[in-house]
């Protein structure tokens, strides 16, 4: 049965796409953490997702390979006050773009509505096609 | 009558089956290099009822060569030609893969009608009343 499928093709999306709005989350709730557990500021995090074929022909979802570390430069701000601050004043902020990251957010959630969508789709046609010749 | 039962469950099947393939595009919308795939309808369907009692030929050893024996399920993946490539290299274009689902939703419910229609005929055959 294919029309099955789409409910482990639509699942895959959903986990995938759920785990992008956790990373989303967390870079937006560090966007100001100046020091971790590593004693760095924190790095802006980016899932990567990729294909994966499932076990039936022709079948494609989708997963999260890596979360990797975004390697653009810490944001330099002068703040003479603050204890992180180095020997001329500057302070490393976090290398979040927080309206990249809400644009990511709404993109996440998009992929989303439409992948339970399409469970939806697939779960009325099962449904109609158990009522067959009643 | 068995023809026509044949022709709804190859058009069944092969519905299905596409639904999956539109499903995997949409659930790669955000993948990077992935490519949209779909399959001529009309022609995979009109293949598959040629193949209709063609034997499959038979293999004793697993390194022969398996006819060719038809079938839905041979469909064959086509690319889509994308309306606007993205920078990443996928080719997914969300309306058009949520249109053709929803649109091959529509012809799977309108397959499942004609077969119930199919069966009431005969129900009503049986019964004689």
């Amino acid at each position: 049965m294919s029309m099955f499928n789409v409910f482990s093709i639509a699942g895959s999306a959903l986990t995938a796409q759920s785990q992008r709005l956790n990373v989303v989350a967390s870079n937006l709730a560090n966007a100001d953490s100046a020091t971790s557990s590593t004693g760095q500021p924190y790095r802006a995090k980016q899932v990567v997702f990729s294909a994966v074929p499932l076990q039936a022909a022709g079948a494609t979802g989708v997963k999260v390979t890596s979360v990797i570390e975004d390697p653009s430069p810490m944001k330099q701000v002068y703040d003479p006050k603050n204890p992180l601050a180095d020997s001329k004043g500057y302070v490393s902020m976090p290398n979040v773009n927080v309206v990249e990251e809400m644009v990511n957010m709404i993109s996440a959630s998009r992929s989303y509505q439409t992948n339970v969508d399409m469970m939806n789709t697939a779960k009325t046609l099962l449904l109609k096609t158990l009522a067959l010749g009643q | 009558m068995s023809s026509v039962n044949n022709f709804f469950e190859d058009a069944l099947n092969l519905r299905a089956h596409r639904q999956q393939m539109l499903a995997s595009n949409i659930a790669n919308a955000d993948t990077p290099n992935y490519k949209a795939v779909d399959v001529d309808f009309a022609s995979v369907l009109k293949g598959a009822q040629s193949a209709r009692g063609v034997l499959p030929m038979d293999t004793s050893a697993s390194a022969h060569i398996k006819g060719h024996a038809g079938g839905p399920l041979n469909a064959a993946e086509m690319y889509r030609v994308p309306s606007q490539a993205s920078i990443d290299g996928n080719t997914v274009d969300t309306n058009v893969e949520m249109a053709q689902f929803t649109d091959n939703a529509i012809h799977y419910q309108a397959v499942l009608s004609f077969l119930n229609a199919e069966v009431q005929m005969r129900k009503s055959a049986i019964q004689g009343q």
